[in-house]
């Protein structure tokens, strides 16, 4: 299983992963992106695709 | 634990993140196209050389875990030839502006396209030069402005691909930085195709063109790219009333001209005598 993390420390703010995501799963908050609601998220990694900081991710929960 | 994307792991120099680049700026998106594709392509990375010019989009080079080499501007393609005809095993990959190759470069770009030397060149276009604060570029569209263009550009833009296509070049294909899978793909098929390839990617500069034009957010210029490009399968079963208004995202050709090293190589080995042969080879 999968889960999406995002990294603060390298998100801009710019809003791209939000805008793109197909399920509107996303916000800015206090300038950094931020999951409205898990529940909502298709894990489709379209936001990893289109990040141009690195900072909004996929990674297999098992080992994480 | 890693605090990045896995996508970029094992290309990227990650302890250079966060990058310098504008929040929104395409370049991001484009640099990891390219380690993706490096990936996919399972390059070795000893033998890989990405060289980039100066610019923004030139600043790539040092994000990317392999040979680099960032250059001088314009001239990325020279030292790149250098690199590949020392030593022909390397995949050397060119990262490079619309300012760097099409500008001040644009003689290494017509004279690198002409003799369809093996070399990978991969233009971030994002209209303008960023890095000295938006002055117009060769591909900054008629009309539109720049800090050296206050009532608007009177030239024509160049069309990157277009322009290396017919100066010779044997792979040509549009990315964007909307289109990510299909830029990848052009990309590694760009990587393996024997002789000159490039791949003229529009990336979007919020920063400066963006703002200049008034062309919103970056999330406004890459729905822009959404709505305008057509992935090329698509793109051909359109007729020409739907294809107004749109550009085609892929392979835009590819031919097998004969390629510069190659018959460099042919020459060398024809060469009968030592005293000929040492004409060419410096030990
Ligand atoms: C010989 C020389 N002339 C001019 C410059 C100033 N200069 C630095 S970057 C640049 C333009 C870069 O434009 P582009 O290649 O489109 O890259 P971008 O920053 O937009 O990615 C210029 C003119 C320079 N560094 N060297
Ligand atoms: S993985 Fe897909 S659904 Fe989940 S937040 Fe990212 S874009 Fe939205
Ligand atoms: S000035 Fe433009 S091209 Fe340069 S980093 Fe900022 S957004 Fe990117």
């Amino acid at each position: 299983m999968k889960r999406l993390l995002i990294n603060p420390r390298f998100c801009k703010g710019c809003g791209i992963c939000a805008a793109f995501c197909p399920k509107s799963a996303l916000e800015l908050k206090d300038g950094k992106a931020a999951l409205k609601e898990r529940c909502s998220c298709i894990l489709c990694g379209l936001c990893e695709q289109r990040c141009p900081d690195y900072a909004i991710f996929l990674r297999d929960e098992v080992g994480a | 634990m890693r605090e990045y994307s896995d996508l970029i792991y094992k290309y990227t120099r990650v302890d250079h993140l966060p990058h310098i680049w504008c929040a929104g700026c395409g370049n991001g998106i484009l640099t990891r196209d390219v380690a993706v594709a490096f990936e996919r392509l399972k390059l070795e990375r000893e033998k890989t050389v990405v060289v980039s010019g100066i610019g923004c989009s030139s600043r790539a080079a040092g994000y990317l875990d392999v040979n680099t080499i960032h250059t001088t501007h314009g001239r990325a393609l020279a030292f790149a030839t250098g690199i590949k005809l020392a030593n022909p095993e390397l995949h050397v990959v060119v990262i490079t502006g619309d300012g760097d190759c099409a500008a001040i470069g644009g003689n290494h770009l017509i004279h690198a396209a002409r003799r369809n030397i093996d070399l990978t060149a991969i233009v971030f276009n994002n209209n303008t030069y960023g890095m000295t604060g938006g002055q117009y570029s060769p591909t900054t569209p008629t009309g539109d402005k720049g800090t050296t263009a206050p009532y608007g550009n009177i030239d024509r833009a160049f069309d990157i691909a277009r322009l290396a296509e017919s100066s010779g070049a044997s792979y040509t294909a549009r990315g964007t930085a909307y289109h990510t899978l299909e830029t990848i793909q052009a990309i590694e098929r760009g990587i393996l195709h024997k002789g000159f390839s490039l791949i003229d990617c529009y990336s979007v500069c919020p920063t400066y063109y963006g703002r200049k034009n008034k062309k919103g957010s970056a999330v406004d210029m890459l729905i822009w790219q959404r709505d305008h490009g057509v992935p090329r399968a698509r793109y051909d079963a359109l007729s020409p009333e739907e294809r107004q208004g749109k550009f085609p995202v892929g392979i835009l050709q590819q031919n097998d001209y004969p390629e510069f090293i190659e018959q460099y190589q042919r020459i060398i080995d024809g060469c009968e005598t030592e005293q000929e042969r040492s004409a060419f080879i410096h030990d």
